[in-house]
């Protein structure tokens, strides 16, 4: 019953979304404002059912009830707690009701919020939003039923995939989803605008919020899947331009940019047309992100079996949200009114540089990834673009961008002074120099490059620092001046900071990677193995068992130039239901850096181990966090937060004429 | 603050003769300086296409497309059931086929969890002529039911691919 009420709501979703699609655009049109905001209630109403939806199929996992198909494809009983609830987007139906649901609570935020948008520009955007949330539930009910029942019931399932029940599958899909999905808001507002053909600093200020938003989200989901790959898979890599990851980075460079532009036309009228293009194309990525991932038609390391009956419809509905925007684009948007100019040297211009090197960043990855496919399709040749190719593309690119950051931090609104903006950060960029050298001489016959990108590191997190320092600290003032001058400074001028230090951090981590080390051998008990700055030494084997796995428990212990720290242990697990075998790796960390431990078979009366030295590692994604803190600081700037009192009653005056 | 108040648009009062030459100039400049990062791009895109891609073979079309020697590639099929066999210091040499032909990989290191005979694989590596393949990577998988599309395809071409097969998922157990 649960499964059918679920399936009931899902289908009753798709016909409130319908109306949500259809009744507002017809009360702009109609100019009817009864009509045009049904929109609200009507996306209300649609996250509720989804929502009633996604409760009922994590009943049914909790439950294990195996008369669902999804859930004996994907659960079962001696599963912990935990990874009963998180099989439910731990597959592909699962994870498209997790995407619908997501969709749908956008529309609902939407509805709810209270920030003066104008009435027309909510019903576009509501309108827009439910077309897209009608092509996803159809694509739900149509090709993906998670609530498909089986019969006769099986007595048990047949487990999740291992690699997925760990607590990255908890936080990551989650997190990429609001990431991805929250881009839909950005681009429902600038189809909108498109529609109601105008735009101005209020649509910037109205939009910006959600674009920083789904930016947050995507960044932590990008570093959260970035780490849960490293632990989990048991190789040490934590990046490899997969396709699947690529999918996921292609909207983040585009959002990246975008959160820039929309500052731009928030403050300066400017570059309107541009913004409106590249919130059309971020969301155009994450549903080309969506559909390389649920199609298949990519080779990925991390392919799970997939459907192409499914990739057709997610083709289709690629084809008609991205075609019909960009047509509506081209129709459009020469008649939006002409921003403001600007100096070639002020802080727009420089915002403008940083969108143009985005952009061709992600063009980079774009090619890189879309390539192999066209390729096949005219040649029908295989081919796999690697590391090699962004090394020698996207990295060329994207190191101007990183250099000139830190002076176009600094330049000022309108008219900068670039001499001087250089000047302030002569200090960072020689320190770092300083330390990039230091290193080199240091490290002597090492790989060169890895100290460079250590410099470049350290310049944009001593930038960054030293702004920051220069806004709050003057001559002559105690340290209470200091802190006042820090609360009084914007929170968008801490997050800018946060944000590119994060950057920063993140860059030097990357580098850093230069000096890992990997060392392999067959240890048997007493015996120890070496790699970089960590020894280990095995000190026993166990077999050990888990609620739905049998596991065999190496303990060893580890030294770093001599001293003892705390043991660590690696394992190697199978899990019964599927017979499947997973590793377990081992991981101290130690400072920043961290020692990686992970088993491979048993042989010769040992077991194969391989030990990583990674130095510095844990910034890659302490550096994610930083950014993330650094928009969640945007986020609650004043200008956000007071914008709708301040704006209400100016707005509801606007609107009257229009009626 | 003045910076949180947006800015009075340029482009409410008619512009002098002057600004609109500007604006003309303004955009050629930016168009340049845009053209010249996509130009660079472009240049670094077409550079890397030629050396740092990788082909995929099966077996049989190395054969077939006469792969020389020292090329580095990829090659995914079958691990041949029984042709695992494991030396000293990690090293593995196992076989690898389309159904047609074989070709026998070396690999020094750890293998994937989910690398069996029987299985579907796909190495990365250096042909070195005369059936023999070194791989320095042999590509893990998530997914105990996933058949590498090259692969899928690879044994496709040779006729030994049966859908609901032995390479199919196990259907559910009652």
């Amino acid at each position: 019953m649960i499964a059918e009420i679920g399936h009931y709501a899902l289908a009753l979703a798709l016909g409130v979304s319908v109306i949500q699609a259809l009744v507002p655009f017809w009360g702009v049109v109609r100019q009817d404002r009864a009509l045009a905001s049904v929109g609200s209630s009507a996306a209300l109403t649609s996250f509720g059912l989804v929502a009633l939806s996604f409760l009922a199929l994590v009943a049914s996992y909790v439950r294990s009830d195996f008369s669902v198909a999804n859930v004996v494809a994907n659960s079962h009983s001696t599963q912990p707690l935990i990874f009963k609830f998180t099989s439910v987007w731990g597959n592909h139906e699962g994870s498209m009701l997790l995407w619908v649901l997501i969709l749908t609570l956008f529309g609902a935020l939407v509805a709810l919020s209270r920030n003066s948008l104008p009435p027309r520009l909510r019903a576009g955007a509501l309108a827009v939003q439910g077309l897209v949330a009608v092509a996803f539930l159809a694509f739900v009910l149509f090709t993906s039923n998670p609530f498909q029942r089986l019969s006769p019931a099986p007595a048990e399932g047949q487990d999740l995939n291992p690699i997925l029940q760990d607590l990255g599958l908890a936080i990551h899909p989650p997190l990429l989803y609001i990431g991805y999905v929250g881009f839909s808001i950005t681009y429902a507002f600038a189809v909108a605008a498109l529609i109601d053909g105008r735009i101005d600093a209020m649509w910037a200020r109205a939009v910006r919020p959600w674009t920083l938003l789904a930016w947050i989200f995507l960044t932590l989901g990008i570093a959260m899947g970035s780490y849960w790959a490293y632990y989990e898979l048991g190789w040490g890599g934590w990046w490899f331009w997969d396709p699947v990851e690529n999918a996921s980075f292609m909207p983040w460079l585009a959002g990246t940019a975008l959160i820039h532009s929309t500052v731009v036309m928030e403050k300066r009228d400017s570059l309107k047309v541009w913004t409106i293009l590249l919130a059309i194309l971020t969301f155009s990525l994450s549903l080309l992100g969506t559909f390389i991932v649920r199609s298949g038609v990519l080779t990925s390391v991390h392919s799970f079996a997939s459907d192409p009956a499914r990739g057709v419809f997610i083709l289709l509905i690629l084809v008609f949200f991205v075609g019909g925007s960009l047509t509506l684009f081209a129709w459009r948007a020469p008649l939006l009114r002409q921003g403001g100019l600007f100096a070639p040297i002020s802080r727009e211009s420089a915002l403008v540089v940083n969108n143009v090197f985005l952009a061709t960043a992600c063009a980079t990855v774009f090619v890189g990834t879309l390539y192999p496919l066209v390729l096949e399709l005219l040649t029908g040749a295989k081919i796999s673009v690697g590391a090699p190719f962004y090394n020698a593309t996207f990295v060329p690119v994207m190191v101007p961008l990183l250099l000139i950051l830190p002076i176009g931090q600094s330049l000022a609104w309108k008219r900068g002074d670039l001499l001087g903006a250089a000047q302030r950060n002569a200090a960072a960029f020689g320190l770092a120099l300083l330390a990039a050298l230091a290193l080199i001489a240091f490290t002597q016959g090492g790989p060169v490059l890895a100290p460079l990108g250590i410099g470049l590191g350290l310049f944009l997190v001593l930038s960054a620092v030293f702004d920051l320092g220069e806004r709050i600290v003057t001559r002559a003032s105690g340290w209470r001046a200091v802190l006042s001058r820090a609360k009084g400074l914007p929170r968008s001028a801490w997050g800018t900071a946060f944000a590119h230090a994060g950057v920063g951090l993140s860059i030097i981590g990357i580098a850093a990677a230069a000096w890992s080390s990997e060392a392999i051998a067959v240890l048997k008990p007493g015996e120890r193995l070496t790699s970089g700055r960590y020894t280990v030494v095995l000190e026993s084997v166990t077999p050990r068992t888990g609620p739905n796995f049998r596991a065999e428990v190496a303990r060893f212990q580890l030294f770093f130039g001599g001293r003892e720290l705390e043991s660590i242990e690696a394992s190697k697990r199978i899990y019964t239901a599927r017979g499947m075998p997973t590793t377990e790796a081992g991981i101290r960390t130690h400072g920043l850096s961290q020692a990686y431990v992970s088993l491979g078979e048993a042989q010769d009366g040992g077991v194969a181990v391989r030990l990583y030295d990674k130095p510095l590692i844990l910034l890659i994604w302490i550096g994610a966090l930083v950014m993330a803190l650094g928009g969640g600081l945007s986020l609650t700037d004043r200008r956000f937060r007071l914008a709708a009192p301040r704006r209400a009653a100016p707005v509801a005056a606007q609107a009257q004429p229009a009626e | 603050m003045s910076v949180a108040q947006p800015a009075k648009p340029l482009s409410a009062k008619p512009l002098p003769a002057k600004r609109r030459m500007t604006r003309k100039q303004h955009r050629l400049i930016l168009i340049a300086a845009a053209g010249a990062v996509l130009f660079f791009a472009a240049g670094l895109v077409l550079f890397a296409m030629r050396d740092s891609i990788v082909f995929f073979y099966g077996p049989t079309e190395i054969v077939q497309k006469g792969v020389a020697p020292g090329t580095r590639m990829r090659l995914g099929g079958l691990v041949e059931t029984g042709s695992v066999q494991r030396g000293p210091d990690q090293r593995v040499s196992f076989g690898v086929t389309d159904g047609t032909s074989s070709v026998t990989v070396s690999y020094k290191g750890l293998l994937p969890d989910l690398f069996r005979e029987g299985q579907g694989v796909v190495t990365e590596g250096v042909f070195e002529g005369a059936g023999r393949f070194r791989a320095d990577s042999v590509l893990a998988k998530h997914d105990e039911n996933y058949m590498p599309r090259e692969v899928a395809d690879a044994l496709k071409k040779q006729g030994h691919w049966e859908p609901g097969g032995a390479y199919a998922p196990p259907a559910a157990k009652p």
